[in-house]
């Protein structure tokens, strides 16, 4: 299994690196809060720790902790406009269900 | 579902935690919304993908308004009804708006603010300019995807209180929270400031729609300082395109036109400005009401030459900026160039010519201030982004005090006070006979003085002699809008004065800031004793240095049995000063008063007698 970035996604990921003139990827992972019991956590990587995960995805590297990894494995990362509206979405195998809101899931 | 951004490293919010917040630059001409989106400012275009708003709205028959592109392309077929530029009249009475009688609206003279008659009613610039808001606002929580929490309003350095009322009542009528007004050309720093992260001396030349403003801004340690502002609050491009207007009038020997000629004419005029910047040549084309057609063709050159006094009217309050903020053409690093009249190439040239350096121009000049009043917006609503350490006050973030006797400080400005905010105090001496006396102005959250930052210290001399406590010392601390404070003491009978001035938030990082809260609250405990101790200390001394002065004095007022009563006392409390026990040195100083009660009864009784031997009851002032 791995983590994968649509190529959409990857485009305004590294774009987004660029304008902010540092960083070395993308870091994903979960935290144990939220309404619905996990939450995702979307950040910029400026370091590789020593035990993360990492993936390549469409030239974007990919950085996920071990622990975050069961709950997410297997994720595709795509980027998504509904409406006016743009931003990443997770397409998690693992979720069993979500909040309305779709920020926390649980599995 | 909602859509993630990316945030930056350990700083996720916590799922619904996200506060959406938006910077909107409400332009005379065209308005835009932008926000920070995964750590980058964009501006938030509308569906067509168009960033630009036009600040049109045109009114119908029944109420409803219509705003932007759609308003603007009816402005000529229903002149009257359709308002722009409204925010040159906000805050505005009919005789202080410049060049009104061109403008084709039916104005009533209202106390306050020019109302204008429309097809919906009596509609006032604040409502005109709250369509506009609204328009933006939807259009953000729409592609933000939730509720907004806040918005900077960007406002020309210019405004006065009642202009800045004004937009402030447009923000609330459209249902947007305020964060804060921040100046424009503050807002173009920010963005460029931030982004491309050089210290020194910059010029902010923002030639908008409507309004010219210079600004002279120092950026060092990320910190903004205004050094000196000017313009002309009535000058912009929509002056370039009245006076293309007026050239196509004499070039064609027109008669007086109607209000949709006028419009029409106006449009073309800009057309045609817009179009000589792009390609260098223009050609106008317009059929009047009656049928006749005007004809013309202007190149960079007309084009130049006609508008060459608006462009000199840029380069007077550009001097006089300079000069006011005591600094050569030498001194500034760089020219910011903003708004979309600053696109012209005459205006370019004049810019580069004056400073002698080509103007800075990879921002779009258009969307630079909206840029920069996003990322103010996002970190006042709380999203912080970790090395932005730079620090636009709109409230105090560390409490202003005093150091008192004993090293305590004493509040007078508690932290969080919105600014400007003015406090003042009273303070008296400590000694009989004090003449001078010395402040020290602290910053930070703890008791002692020694726990907190040291912002200044000066004296005040010349204060009358006067037994300790007798003197009135009224303390003033001043907290302008750029965060700067002054503190002044004055001596109530004699009017001496002394003061100082400090920037209190210079150099003090958003982690500085915080550590001294966090100590504050970890402190706290030992904060109240360490206070408690200080407290009885001063006082033990007071009564002290009381009681050795009374027995210089007075020693023949009292036996010997209660002398050696007193001294004992004051022994014992001298002992007990010197100790960590707030509780036995408060009752020993209780003691000491007690045993002093007798003999302090006696001297005044003797003053008395003294006041009153030799006198006549009638030479008494009772």
């Amino acid at each position: 299994m791995a983590i994968t970035l649509t190529e959409k996604a990857a485009d305004h990921v590294s774009g987004y690196l660029s304008k902010r003139g540092k960083g070395v990827g993308l870091r994903l992972g979960v935290r144990t809060t939220g309404c619905s019991g996990m939450a995702y956590k979307l950040e910029f990587a400026d370091a590789v720790n020593p035990d993360d995960v990492a993936f390549d995805s469409h030239g974007v590297k990919v950085l996920v902790d071990p622990k975050s990894l069961p709950y997410i494995d297997g994720t595709e990362l795509d980027y998504t406009r509904e409406g006016l509206n743009e931003g990443f979405k997770f397409r998690n195998p693992n979720v069993k269900d979500e909040c309305g809101c779709g920020e926390s899931f649980n599995i | 579902m909602a859509l993630l951004q990316i945030s930056e490293p350990g700083e996720s919010t916590a799922p619904h935690e996200h506060r959406l917040a938006v910077g909107i630059d409400l332009g005379t001409t065209n308005s835009l919304v932008a926000t920070v989106r995964s750590g980058a400012a964009v501006c938030l275009p509308d569906e067509q993908g168009r960033a630009l708003l036009p600040s049109v709205v045109r009114y119908f028959p029944g109420g409803h308004a219509e705003t932007g592109y759609a308003a603007q392309d009816e402005q000529s077929a229903d002149p009257k009804n359709t308002i722009l530029s409204a925010k040159r009249f906000m805050g505005r009475g009919l005789k202080d708006v410049a060049n009104i009688e061109n403008a084709p609206y039916d104005f009533i003279d209202a106390p306050g603010m020019v109302q204008l008659r429309t097809a919906a009613g009596v509609k006032s610039p604040v409502e005109v300019s709250a369509e506009v808001l609204k328009v933006l606002a939807a259009r953000a929580t729409a592609s933000l995807g939730g509720e907004l929490t806040g918005a900077v309003i960007t406002v020309p350095a210019y405004f006065d209180d009642a202009q800045r009322q004004a937009t402030k009542d447009a923000a609330r009528l459209a249902g947007l929270n305020v964060l804060r007004l921040l100046n424009e050309p503050t807002a173009a720093a920010i963005a460029y400031g931030l982004d491309n992260s050089s210290e020194g001396v910059y010029a902010v030349f923002d030639l908008g729609g409507g309004t010219f403003d210079i600004s002279i801004l120092r950026l060092s340690k990320g910190v903004f300082e205004v050094l000196a502002t000017n313009g002309d609050a009535a000058l912009g491009g929509d002056d370039f395109d009245h006076r293309v207007f007026c050239w196509i009038l004499e070039q064609a020997k027109l008669p007086p036109l109607s209000a949709g000629d006028t419009r029409l004419l106006l449009t073309k005029a800009r057309e045609a400005k817009e179009a000589i910047t792009l390609h260098g040549t223009a050609r106008i084309t317009a059929r009047l009401g009656s049928g006749d057609v005007v004809e013309a063709t202007r190149t960079t050159e007309i084009f130049a030459a006609i508008t060459q006094t608006l462009v000199a009217k840029t380069l007077g309050p550009t001097r006089k900026a300079l000069r006011d903020a005591g600094l050569a053409v030498e001194d500034v690093k760089g020219v910011v160039m903003v708004g979309g009249s600053t696109r012209m190439p005459q205006i370019q040239r004049a810019a580069a010519e004056f400073f002698k350096r080509d103007p800075l121009n990879n921002l779009d000049p258009d969307k630079v201030v909206a840029l920069g009043a996003a990322m103010q917006a996002n970190v006042l609503a709380g999203n912080k982004t970790s090395g932005e350490d730079w620090l636009l006050l709109d409230v105090i973030p560390l409490s202003l005090g005093m150091e008192t006797m004993g090293g305590l400080v004493e509040r007078i400005v508690p932290r969080n006070s919105t600014i400007p905010v003015a406090r003042a105090q009273e303070f008296t001496t400590f000694k009989d006979g004090q003449s001078a006396m010395s402040f020290h102005v602290v910053q930070g959250e703890r008791e002692l003085v020694s726990d907190c930052r040291s912002l200044a210290r000066f004296e005040l001399h010349g204060i009358p002699p006067m037994v300790a406590g007798a003197a009135r010392i009224r303390v003033a601390f001043q907290v302008d809008a750029d965060g700067l404070l002054s503190v002044s003491a004055k001596e109530a009978t004699t009017g001496v004065e002394a003061s100082v001035v400090v920037k209190p938030s210079y150099g003090l990082a958003d982690e500085d800031i915080s550590r001294m809260l966090k100590d504050s609250f970890e402190h706290a405990r030992d904060d109240m004793q360490a206070r408690a101790l200080r407290e009885a200390r001063v006082e033990a001394e007071r009564l002290l240095e009381a009681v050795r002065a009374a027995l210089a004095a007075d020693a023949a007022l009292l036996s010997a049995h209660e002398r050696t009563d007193i001294d004992c006392r004051v022994e014992a409390l001298a002992k007990a000063v010197t100790g960590k026990e707030h509780r036995v040195i408060k009752s020993s100083s209780e003691a000491l008063n007690r045993v002093t009660e007798e003999f302090a009864a006696r001297r005044m009784d003797r003053s008395v007698r003294n006041a009153l031997t030799g006198q006549k009851i009638a030479n008494l002032k009772l």
